[in-house]
């Protein structure tokens, strides 16, 4: 018997110019999901510096000079920090918008309409998102 | 390379009769009209060059593997210049550049009218039946493919066993729990019924959803839209019964069943049949859930 031409999997992300609506969605929210799981960790690293602060002197604490409020304040100077902040908060309103979609189609709800729901949450997320940068960024220049 | 078998000379050269009568014979007469139908052919083929030469053709670039031949073990892509014709589809084109440039060309077609399912393609970026793909709402050149995640045997042509086992792993069949008394009494259906599974009937067993399936790509096991489209459509029928519906849901509801499908949408796009075959899995969904969380 002939052998055959397998083609594998690697040439799946070259289509994706081809990728439809459903397709992108899809795929945004794996990656929300991920970013999100990662800033969950930053975000746990960055708290716990409040378990070493709280140990420390009353004066100090208001004083502002313990590692939680050093670190956050050291942190909130950084541009990047800064811009990251918006970003996060693309994420996260992506996927909401997007697990809302999900949930409706779940129930069955709108499945005709699931390309136009998917274009209606990223344009809310890019709404949201140019209207928080004001205040994310206030002060950083 | 060409792997074109070089063309049979015409049978009329080969055969002269020995005794030549007065009135044409049988023999010649016939020749005469395979001269004339060969004449024929030769004023279609230049028609064919002149409208090639006038511009009106489209461009298509068709993938190219044969195992067994040398020259062909690497892919490739080989383009054809076909005459446009108005309504001409993909398969139409096909058909045209196998008659007429290579007979090696290799596709499966058989009913040209979307019913037998054999010719679905990945053309320009996705996955279509090609009988039913009109080349003017095609972008030049047209990139015609075998579907992908599917192993190649040759040109266009893909394996179809795995698609076929998974179809067979549902039990596609109609089996009611309980037979009328007389033999041959029909099994009525409610309209209401036959409504909602009106669609899920349409399926054609072309394997374009399961192409289409990024699931189905990385996970083998998984049923795949085609197959728990053709459950949904049994599971779905009143006629079957309690029992019947229970070991279907069994069989869509297990580790690589129903759960698997992620809504990408992508089998629902592709579907030549337009089933809303996300829909139908969702359903199904729910209805596993239903049947494993019972409150009362």
């Amino acid at each position: 018997m002939s052998q055959s031409h397998n083609r594998g999997l690697i040439e799946d992300f070259g289509r994706w110019r081809e990728f439809r609506a459903g397709m992108w969605a899809w795929i945004f929210h794996k990656f929300t999901g991920w970013v999100l799981v990662g800033y969950l960790f930053t975000h746990i690293a960055v708290l716990s510096t409040a378990i070493p602060a709280s140990g420390q002197e009353t004066a100090v604490l208001q004083a502002g000079d313990d590692v939680y409020t050093q670190t956050i304040v050291t942190l909130e100077e950084l541009l990047l920090v800064r811009i990251l902040e918006v970003g996060l908060l693309a994420v996260a309103v992506f996927h909401i918008l997007n697990g809302t979609r999900l949930l409706f189609i779940d129930l069955g709800v709108g499945l005709e309409s699931q390309d136009k729901s998917f274009y209606a949450s990223l344009i809310l997320t890019g709404l949201i998102t140019v209207a928080s940068v004001p205040t994310f960024l206030a002060g950083a220049f | 390379m060409s792997t074109q078998v070089p063309q049979q000379t015409d049978e009329t050269d080969a055969e002269t009769e020995p005794d030549a009568a007065e009135e044409p014979s049988k023999g010649d007469l016939r020749r005469e009209k395979k001269a004339e139908r060969a004449a024929e052919r030769e004023r279609e083929a230049e028609a064919a060059e002149n409208a090639a030469a006038g511009g009106n053709t489209r461009e298509l670039k068709v993938f190219r593997f044969d195992p067994e031949i040398e020259g062909k073990q690497e892919p490739r892509f080989d383009e054809f210049h076909v005459p446009f014709e108005k309504g001409m589809t993909v398969l139409d084109a096909l058909i045209y550049a196998r008659d007429t440039y290579d007979s090696s060309l290799t596709f499966r077609h058989s009913c040209r009218q979307a019913v037998c399912g054999s010719d679905a393609m990945f053309v320009n970026g996705q996955q279509r039946l090609a009988c039913k793909t009109q080349l003017s709402e095609l972008s030049e050149p047209v990139r015609v493919e075998p579907l992908p995640h599917a192993d190649v045997r040759k040109d266009l042509v893909v394996d179809m066993e795995h698609f076929y086992d998974q179809m067979d792993a549902v039990e596609p069949f109609f089996d009611a729990d309980e037979l009328p008394e007389d033999e041959l009494a029909e099994q009525r259906q409610s309209r209401q019924n036959r409504e909602k599974v009106k669609m899920s009937t349409r399926c054609i067993w072309c394997g374009a959803c399961m192409s289409s399936c990024n699931i189905a790509a990385g996970d083998n096991q998984y049923l795949g839209p085609a197959a728990l489209n053709k459950a949904y459509r049994f599971a779905m029928d009143d006629r079957e019964g309690e029992a019947r519906k229970q070991e279907r849901l069994e069989i869509i509801e297990q580790e690589h069943g129903v759960w698997r499908c992620q809504t990408q949408f992508s089998c629902t796009e592709v579907c030549p049949k337009d089933i809303p075959l996300t829909e139908h899995i969702q359903e199904l969904k729910r209805e596993a859930v239903k049947n494993n969380l019972k409150f009362w």
